[in-house]
């Protein structure tokens, strides 16, 4: 049932005007003290001219995971770095047991290389939620390699959900290639 | 001012309101009123209002409601605002007509808090923002080239908890509005997500999985810092949400299969009940503040849509509309839900009135907008 409600506030002073009744909308306050800036990439120390100091917050990074990504191994076989899933799956089709197995043997061969496996999801259904069939599909790559004997050392597991996605698109050309996960080499 | 009341009451889908050029007559004082003439003109009510400036800066706002029928005032509202809180004041001369009117609390001064996301993947820039419940004043808190999420309102509506990937994993973060000051609460190994503020704000209940990855529900003490695990099964266990009397928390698990919506007893959490049966996909639970109903998306025929479910008689009624419609919150009267809706390419807020009748989108320039969460009342 509606209400018919008559609203005049009358407006006595000019100030008023000037204040408060403009239709556009004000931009953000994005300098005030109230505001934290994030820094881009915190795995590097400001100081370049200490270089054992920006050698340790490196190195720091690729123990705890959280270090940026680098080229790493160049061989051929190894330069395919991302395993795609299907549909609310978190399985390793056998079309990519290849690609792991060889990632496996150079982790294997090389016990200080250090990797971050981040797995997402397509854009559909609650994005929390998506934060956790992320990390499933990551932990499966994560116990795929680690069955081949890749130390768990060597590893940290990332989800992103549906939060980075690697093509922007609302059909399933793009949910496809969204459904994945990306070994990223720390050194 | 007039024109904010008139937005505010219009947008809340309640008040037919009469359009300015229709007013035969501008009366600014109760007693100016001919009720009996706006009556005949079809008004229930008139407000009637003056703003006057006893000091430079400041403002005195009067208003008063009429009803029609009687030709006497229901209700008087007076008090001083600033320049800088003029559309606040506003919101609180609707809140007033509201409340009056509808004997419901009003939600019209209350702020929103979102994420906004600039550009295309995979570079993207980050935004956490706090405006006023219309979208206007947006202010940014933190922004960040790597993804934010789950923004939560502690109950005094002076912090905000939420997930941040700045150090490329997930890590959860409380901070204080007026200050920017921050804290880390949790970076364990695994996931750090979906926080939640307790009713009384002693605890944040939210989903760790450690390295195993195993997703579940635990609650901190964000005074002693200890832990309590509250789920412990192999399933994706997420998305905790308070009752209203904080004896229970609602949860997304797909200890079922897919995900469905639990109710745990927190004091006895082994105590687990299913909620939701209505569809193959039922996550992220919000509960109503009068603790009657939840919010939640679920699966409708292809698409994800708001709905919410009776909890005494289960009864589920689909609100939205769209594709993907997902991140309901309720506003602190329970009146409306606010989502992030697809519209086209872009993401957006939009309202939808808790019987489904009435959707709003709001304005917003600011690229994808997503993850709205509700504060409180202010006061």
């Amino acid at each position: 049932m509606h209400k018919s409600v008559l609203v005049w506030i009358a407006v006595l002073g000019t100030a008023l005007a000037a204040a408060g009744c403009s239709s556009h909308k004000p931009r953000p306050n994005a300098g005030g003290a109230a505001n934290s800036t994030v820094p881009s990439d915190q795995s590097q120390t400001a100081g370049a001219q200490n270089p054992n100091a920006e050698s340790e917050a490196e190195q720091a990074a690729v123990r705890n995971g959280t270090g940026a990504g680098v080229q790493g191994p160049t061989a051929p076989n190894l330069q395919q770095r991302t395993i795609y899933f299907d549909f609310d799956s978190s399985e390793i089709k056998p079309e990519y047991n290849d690609l792991v197995a060889a990632h496996a043997r150079y982790l294997v061969a090389n016990p200080n290389v250090r990797v971050r496996l981040e797995g997402n999801t397509d854009e559909r259904g609650s994005r929390e939620y998506n934060i956790g069939l992320g990390e499933r599909r990551a932990q499966a790559v994560r116990q795929a390699l680690m069955l081949q004997g890749v130390s768990d050392s060597q590893i940290t597991v990332v989800s992103y959900g549906e939060e980075r996605p690697a093509v922007t698109g609302h059909n399933e050309a793009a949910w496809s290639k969204n459904r994945r996960v990306d070994i990223v080499y720390l050194n | 001012m007039a024109a904010i009341v008139q937005q505010d009451l219009t947008s809340s889908g309640r008040f037919r309101l009469m359009a300015r050029q229709d007013m035969r007559a501008t009366p600014t004082m109760a007693s100016q009123v001919q009720a009996a003439d706006w009556r005949a003109a079809g008004n229930d009510y008139v407000l009637v209002g003056r703003v006057s400036s006893p000091a430079a800066g400041m403002f005195d706002v009067d208003c008063d409601l009429i009803n029609t029928a009687t030709g006497q005032p229901v209700g008087s509202q007076r008090f001083i605002a600033s320049s800088a809180s003029l559309r606040n004041a506003a919101h609180q001369v609707s809140d007033f007509v509201y409340q009056k009117i509808l004997g419901v609390r009003g939600a019209f001064a209350t702020r929103i808090a979102y994420i906004a996301v600039q550009g295309q993947a995979p570079s993207q820039h980050f935004q956490l923002i706090v405006a006023d419940a219309d979208g206007y004043n947006p202010r940014v808190i933190l922004e960040s080239d790597r993804p934010i999420m789950s923004p939560n309102w502690s109950p005094d509506g002076r912090w905000i908890a939420y997930v941040s990937f700045e150090n490329r994993l997930a890590a959860i973060y409380v901070q204080e509005l007026a200050t920017g000051q921050r804290r880390l609460v949790s970076a364990r190994a695994g996931v750090n997500d979906a926080p939640a503020f307790s009713p009384d704000g002693t605890q944040l209940a939210l989903t760790l999985s450690g390295s195993g990855g195993n997703l579940d529900v635990w609650l901190l003490n964000l005074q002693t810092q200890q832990l309590r695990r509250l789920t412990d099964d192999p399933a994706v266990d997420t998305e905790p949400t308070w009752s209203p009397d904080g004896q229970s928390i609602y949860f997304t698990s797909d200890r079922a299969g897919g995900p469905q919506i639990y109710k745990l007893d927190v004091a006895n959490p082994s105590r687990v009940q299913r909620i939701t049966f209505d569809s193959s996909y039922d996550a992220r639970p919000q509960v109503s503040p009068d603790g009657k109903r939840i919010a939640f998306i679920t699966l409708d025929g292809g698409n994800y849509r708001i709905a919410v479910q009776d909890l005494a008689s289960g009864t589920v009624t689909v609100l939205s509309h769209g594709h993907l419609d997902q991140s309901p919150s309720f506003a602190p009267n329970g009146a409306t839900i606010i989502y992030a809706g697809r519209d086209g390419d872009v993401d957006t807020l939009q309202t939808v009135s808790v019987d489904g009748l009435v959707t709003q989108r709001l304005n917003s320039n600011e690229g994808d907008v997503r993850e709205p969460a509700w504060g409180p009342f202010q006061h």
